[in-house]
């Protein structure tokens, strides 16, 4: 029980292209996140930012950069990088000060620019690079998710229907969010009519990046009876564990896995939740609704299965029963997930907590989990981070 | 293939005939890696930091595939007009790994299926410079 903490307010800008400095877009889902929690700025002591390092020095020092935004008032800073997990990390940094009795209430905050076009790579030869070796030898992002998504098909039959009505279910969930920077629903021949990039994911299945930022306002489970918010959600569990030697997925930027003739291969992404379980004292029969990372529509099937929601392989039998879509069994990804969002890095995790938490309040509209008592995300980035938040009605 | 094009980076293949992949092992613990390593020895359990050069399996079976349909960006050159390519991931028995690479010319995705024994092979692929190309690793499946 000590070691939980209460998530009191949640707020977001929406996603899109803005054409904003990310600053913004913080301190607009800032606002948002004090004004649900009901309290000021100037009770906040903490300020857990999760660093981009796409707008410069100010996207490195992001907490101080948004505490400065929102007014200089004192509270202590922290800024958290950790690639997709950033905001999970900055959530656990926030965990961390607050159990240990350092401070009562912190904001948790992260939010990013994407660049126009593509960030174009320094030029000259840089053998020792991995990511410019792999480039060179015409390996791409989407090589990486498109190998997961055909061994699925090799191994387990999936088809690339079953990839489309990932995105079909998605587009669904994030129609009604007003967040969502995508709100169409996109049908089976929408997706089938997109153009290949990487066989078998066509453009549909793959997420794009946004502009966006997320906040959330957590603290003391002390300091949440004393506002009068006893029964907030809580933070259950956060898992940000590192990869096991040898990796048996290969990973962007590599052009091989670890060599397991010493050490057993270990998958990562399924590491993540298991952690995140045993925080919780609980399995995933538990769950009621999961926020993945659909970096592709493949990779959610991928995840579902990491997350034990069901046996290995069996994924997308569930979304072909419609286990997966509000109102199923197991709903996956109610607020739409990265395809109606797009990724924005240091603010997705965080954003990923916001949907369960208002998804557990019963605050979600018609996109509304029923009776939603357990939630967790799971996401997957660059250098060995990860992370898996379970939240608690 | 031109027998006077350079390799496409320096150090991570034979050539000739049974080309292989260049990469490393830890005297200690077995470990292999590619691209070699150096330095200190990966495994968590290992304290090693001698390796010594190996050539990798030159055969393995496919693991998984996929394609490139739009041009890479830079540093990668394209031919023009721009042709799609297919990609193998390929797992190496002896060495437990799986490598990636580019699948050789004119062999697309509908020719390929996990367990596939594959070979590598050396081609070119078009370089900024150099007007031949550079020689660049490719898996093939065995004929
Ligand atoms: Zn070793």
């Amino acid at each position: 029980m000590t070691q939980e903490i209460a998530i009191i307010g949640a707020g977001m800008h929406p996603w899109g292209k803005w054409g904003r400095k990310f600053v913004d877009y913080g301190v607009e889902a800032a606002r948002e996140a004090l004004a649900d929690a009901g309290i000021s700025w100037r009770d906040v002591q903490f300020v857990s930012g999760a660093a981009t390092m796409r707008c410069g020095y100010p996207g490195y020092v992001a907490g101080a950069t948004f505490a400065q935004a929102l007014g200089w008032q004192g509270a202590e800073v922290n800024t958290s990088y950790a690639a997709c997990a950033s905001g999970s990390q900055a959530l656990a940094a926030a965990r961390a000060k607050i159990l240990s009795g350092q401070a009562e209430v912190a904001l948790v905050i992260g939010a990013d620019t994407t660049p126009k076009g593509f960030l174009a790579p320094a030029k000259g030869e840089r053998p020792d690079d991995p990511d410019w070796v792999r480039f060179r030898v015409g390996i791409t992002n989407p090589t990486y998710f498109a190998l997961y998504a055909r061994r699925r098909m090799e191994v387990y039959g999936d088809t690339q229907d079953d990839f489309a009505q990932v995105k079909v279910k998605n587009a669904e969930h994030g129609f009604s969010n007003p967040k969502a920077r995508y709100r169409k629903k996109f049908t089976m021949e929408d997706v089938a009519a997109s153009a290949m990039v990487a066989d078998p994911l066509r453009l549909m299945d793959i997420c794009a990046t946004s502009d966006g930022g997320a906040a959330l306002i957590v603290c003391s489970l002390d300091y949440a009876r004393k506002i009068g918010k006893a029964s907030a959600p809580r933070v259950a569990a956060i898992s940000t564990v590192t990869p096991t030697f040898a990796s048996a997925v290969i990973e962007m930027p590599d052009l091989a896995t670890d060599s397991a003739v010493a050490m057993e291969a270990h998958s990562f992404r399924a590491a993540l939740p298991r952690k995140a379980y045993e925080e919780a004292g609980i399995g995933p029969e538990d769950v009621s609704v999961a926020e993945v990372y659909d970096l592709s529509t493949a990779l959610e099937l991928d995840w579902v299965e990491d997350l034990q929601l069901c046996p290995r392989g069996e994924a997308a039998a569930l979304v072909r029963e419609g286990a997966t879509r509000i109102g199923g069994r197991i709903p996956v990804n109610p607020s739409g997930g990265l395809a109606c969002f797009g990724e924005a890095v240091p603010a997705q995790a965080i954003a990923q907590v916001c949907e369960l938490t208002w998804q557990l309040r019963g605050q979600s509209g018609s996109r509304q989990v029923q009776g939603a008592k357990v939630g967790i995300t799971a996401n997957q980035g660059l250098f060995g981070h990860g992370s898996s938040v379970i939240v608690k009605a | 293939m031109t027998q006077a094009a350079k390799p496409v980076i320096e150090g991570f293949f034979t050539t000739g005939d049974k080309p292989a992949l260049l990469g490393s092992r830890c005297v200690k613990c077995g470990t292999f890696y590619f691209p070699s390593v150096e330095g200190f020895c990966r495994n968590p359990d290992c304290d090693c930091s001698q390796f010594e050069s190996v050539e990798l399996s030159r055969t393995g079976k496919l693991w998984s595939f996929t394609n490139a349909c739009y041009k890479p960006p830079e540093p990668y050159v394209a031919q023009e007009p721009f042709e799609p390519y297919a990609i193998a991931a390929v797992e190496l028995e002896k060495e437990k790994m799986i490598v990636l690479g580019q699948v050789a010319e004119g062999i697309g995705v509908e020719q390929l299926k996990a367990g596939l024994a594959m070979e590598l092979v050396l081609e070119t692929i078009p370089d900024a410079v150099e007007a031949e190309g550079k020689l660049v690793w490719k898996w093939k499946p065995v004929a």
